[in-house]
């Protein structure tokens, strides 16, 4: 090891793969809807294309949220709780669906109460600092528990109309034939959200600044990156996209239920993880959280295609979950043996 | 970002001096009228043992500790204290053991991003700062690969990676804390090759090592503390290592080679015959007798460690025969090597050797619980705590009692530690991988003079080292292994300094 050589640039292999196995993951995709296509031709479908991509319209803006405090070192397990607590709040305050102050608005007080929560989480967890998943386990019992008691318990059925209007609005509608395929809107939003937070990651000092605190806490605090600034303004930036990720859902719901949303952490993190995010912090790409959540909902529509009972959805989540996380470990197990055998050979 | 502007300040006037510094923790001193001046272009040595009060005085010139007295100059105008921004803005960067990089990110972020957090940019584009990472590893003359994950370089690399940020921040003054402790022979040789570059640019260096051979070639001036007070200054001309070593320790320490050809008997403790693992070492045959040290040596990568490892069962032989007093042992996992008697401690003693949480007592026990058993399911706790005292007494641990936690002891005494631990389990063979990196002359002394006595003992010990002085004081013989082969045993006189590095590194 006396000398240091440049290597050769990454082979083509090698960039395909992605530095999150975004490729990888492409490829598993690709090979599941040729499957699925192959068992049931009926998939493969604008129909479907168009179901799977409006499932996961709520699930990637949380993936957002989590993508981000994941790149940071820490984990959030209460985004679902404040996603519920400022849309539910939201249609609340417009008298159950009597008062219209027009979409912007609704939207613009949720975010406020999500950045509000966030603040919450980011505040105890950057001036005290604690471990990430126990303040957001303890503030998500907290919100939960603060919405049912002081907000509200009841289901509420009548949206205000200028949220209504979007439940029912197709970006693209293609009728006839039997196949009627429809694209709703809310995707429009969700993908400005996905290069927004891709620019952010890659582009800000702010962004940079979220893998430097997830690379090595320590080090960025010598390099001079204001720790506690940063990790706060991320925890409100979850709590904001949580907000909208919360006000999405309950326009495609058509209903404020206060009781909703309630268990769908853990498939959120999973989807992430899967996209290439290291559990570890420090590394993750919106791209692979893109294709990680899409992942998971395809493999739910199709085992329900197929007549897989709903029970088996979690379980083969599971499976690749486990899978995923299991290659990327070998794989880096085997890239530190390449290094030693280098060594040998050098000199 | 113009990092090759001429050296600034007169001549004369020091970059930055620093008078009468103290400064206290609780009622213990730490510093006390320490005195440093740094001319630009010049090496200043900071030597000492552990727990002098060098890593007090660095914090305080890089403001991350304010000291209770004293004045600081920078350019010849005082500035009362420092604080951590405002060193980075004045040029002073230090380079941490640790080097404080970024382990996710490329080789090119690492070296612009904290330049770029100084001028409180917002935004961040990798390509417009490439230029500048690419242009300093260009002017060092370093092939650097900037594309490449700062976790996947070797320790030399994310020390020069740490150098090129340091110098993209226009760096006036850089103190490298213990930088060669990780690397090898000729990397040292590289590392020393770029702190010329670096005096050419005018840049004044801070140097704080245990080595003190490299202490003395690299350096022109020096300072000594002990125990926190300033013991004496002076231009490197002035010292040897005899005069460097009494003033460190107060003390004249013994280093000359006190080896004398032991009487062996006929058998080897341990006979190692063509061991090999694939991708790490082929065909390893040696002996080692009782009452032997045996030092393996080698560059780094070259399979030293990896012998040891596969020995322990770290790392499974793929072929070859290891007999331990005559008897074939196969060495599939550790619990075989612990039960055929080898002991190893292993390179990393803080992550991989101890309990730091737990107390020295504890530690020592760890390993040897078997020993000290009474029936299948209880503990001879007399036995135990007769070990415990024993082993705590032999090997002189500093510490006010062994119920101390091992994370509040220093490095000597914490290395000391699990030398208890694995001689509680009275092994045959000894294995060591550093014994001393890391630890302050003093402590070195004592250290292989332990080493000695458990030789004398009757224990057979290996020394992986790459510390060539350590290996001329306490090996009866050296073992040369380059790519996975051994090249060479010296023996007697043959075991001298420049026949080790000449071997090594051929």
């Amino acid at each position: 090891m006396s000398e240091t050589r440049t290597l050769p640039r990454a082979s083509g292999l090698a960039r395909f793969k992605g530095a999150n196995n975004e490729g990888v993951l492409a490829l598993v995709l690709v090979v599941l809807i040729i499957g699925m296509t192959i068992i049931s031709p009926s998939f493969f479908s604008v129909g479907t294309f168009f179901a799977i991509l409006r499932s996961s319209i709520v699930p990637l803006v949380f993936a957002l949220a989590v993508l981000i405090v994941i790149i940071s070192g820490g984990i959030d397990v209460s985004f679902a709780a404040i996603a519920i607590f400022a849309a539910y709040t939201a249609v609340k305050l417009t008298g159950s669906g009597n008062f219209d102050p027009g979409l912007i608005a609704i939207v613009l007080f949720a975010c406020l109460i999500g950045a509000l929560l966030g603040l919450v989480n980011g505040a105890v967890i950057a001036r005290f600092r604690l471990s990430t998943l126990i303040v957001t386990l303890g503030t998500q019992g907290i919100f939960r528990g603060l919405l049912v008691a002081y907000i509200g318990s009841r289901y509420i059925a009548d949206l205000p109309g200028s949220m209504s209007a979007v439940s029912t609005s197709n970006l693209i509608s293609l009728e006839g034939g039997g196949a009627n395929a429809y694209l709703h809107v809310l995707v429009v939003p969700v993908v400005l959200l996905c290069v927004l937070i891709a620019l952010m990651l890659r582009r800000t000092m702010f962004g940079r600044g979220i893998y430097a605190l997830g690379g090595d806490m320590e080090a960025a605090r010598r390099a001079g990156f204001s720790v506690v600034r940063i990790q706060i303004a991320l925890y409100v930036l979850a709590g904001v996209l949580a907000a909208l990720a919360g006000v999405f859902h309950v326009i495609l719901g058509r209903n404020a239920n206060p009781q909703d949303l309630v268990g769908t952490e853990l498939d959120i993190i999973a989807a992430v993880v899967l996209g290439g995010a290291s559990i570890f912090g420090g590394r993750g790409s919106v791209l692979g959280t893109v294709l990680g959540v899409l992942l998971v909902q395809l493999i739910n529509n199709s085992l329900i295609l197929v007549g897989v009972p709903t029970a088996w959805q979690r379980t083969a989540v599971g499976v690749l979950l486990v899978i995923g996380v299991g290659i990327q470990a070998i794989s880096a197990k085997r890239e530190s043996k390449r290094v030693l055998v280098n060594d040998e050979v050098k000199e | 970002m113009t990092s090759s502007n001429p050296p600034t300040g007169q001549p004369g006037v020091p970059v930055l001096e620093v008078r009468n510094i103290s400064k206290s923790y609780g009622g213990a001193k730490a510093l006390e009228g320490v005195s440093l001046a740094l001319q630009a272009g010049h090496v200043h040595c900071l030597a000492g043992e552990n727990g002098c009060g060098k890593s007090t005085l660095i914090k305080i010139i890089s403001g991350a500790e304010r000291p209770d007295g004293g004045e600081i100059f920078i350019d010849g105008k005082p500035h009362p204290f420092m604080t951590p921004s405002q060193a980075i803005k004045e040029g002073i960067q230090v380079i941490y053991q640790d080097f404080s990089l970024f382990p996710n990110l490329t080789v090119a972020e690492n070296i612009v991003l904290t330049s770029v957090v100084a001028k409180r940019s917002k935004v961040f584009s990798a390509g417009k700062n490439r230029p500048a990472a690419e242009r300093i590893v260009k002017e060092l003359g370093l092939t650097l690969d900037l594309d490449k994950d700062v976790e996947r370089l070797s320790v030399a690399d994310k020390q020069l990676t740490a150098i090129c940020r340091a110098l993209v921040s226009e760096a006036r003054v850089i103190i490298m804390d213990e930088p060669t402790t990780a690397l090898t022979h000729s990397e040292v040789a590289r590392l020393f090759g770029i702190v010329r570059k670096l005096q050419d640019r005018g840049v004044a260096l801070v140097f704080v090592s245990h080595k003190l051979e490299e202490a003395l070639q690299v350096s022109q001036d020096l300072t000594i503390l002990r125990n926190g007070i300033h013991v004496v200054s002076g231009p490197t001309t002035g010292f040897d290592r005899r005069s460097l070593i009494k003033h460190m320790t107060g003390r004249a320490v013994n280093e000359t080679r006190l080896i004398t050809s032991p009487q062996l008997e006929e058998r080897p403790v341990l006979s190692v015959r063509s061991l090999s693992v694939s991708g790490a070492f082929h065909d390893v045959s040696f002996d080692l007798h009782r009452g032997e040290i045996l030092g393996i040596t080698g560059l780094l990568g070259s399979g030293r460690s990896e012998i040891a490892e596969s020995l322990f069962g770290v790392l499974p032989a793929d072929s070859g025969t290891v007999e331990v007093e005559g008897k074939t042992v196969r060495v599939r996992s550790i619990d075989d090597a612990i039960r055929a008697g080898i002991g190893y401690v292993p390179e990393d003693r803080l992550t991989q050797g101890l309990f730091l949480e737990k107390s020295i007592a504890d530690n020592i026990i760890a390993g040897s619980v078997d020993k000290h058993r009474r029936g299948p399911v209880l503990l001879d706790s007399k036995k135990v705590s007769s070990s415990i005292r024993r082993l705590f007494d032999q090997l002189r641990i500093k510490a006010p009692n062994v119920l101390a936690p091992v994370r509040s002891l220093s490095g000597g005494n914490a290395q000391r530690v699990v030398l208890a631990k694995w001689l509680a389990n009275q092994p045959k063979v000894l294995m060591l991988n550093g014994p001393t990196v890391g630890v302050d002359v003093g402590s070195k002394e004592e250290i292989l003079a332990v080493l000695r006595e458990q030789a004398g003992n009757g224990m057979g010990v290996l020394v992986i080292s790459d510390d060539v002085p350590e290996l001329v004081t306490v090996c009866n013989r050296v073992l040369i292994v380059r790519q996975g082969s051994v090249i060479d045993i010296l023996e007697g006189d043959g075991v001298n300094g420049t026949a080790i590095e000449e071997l090594m590194a051929a």
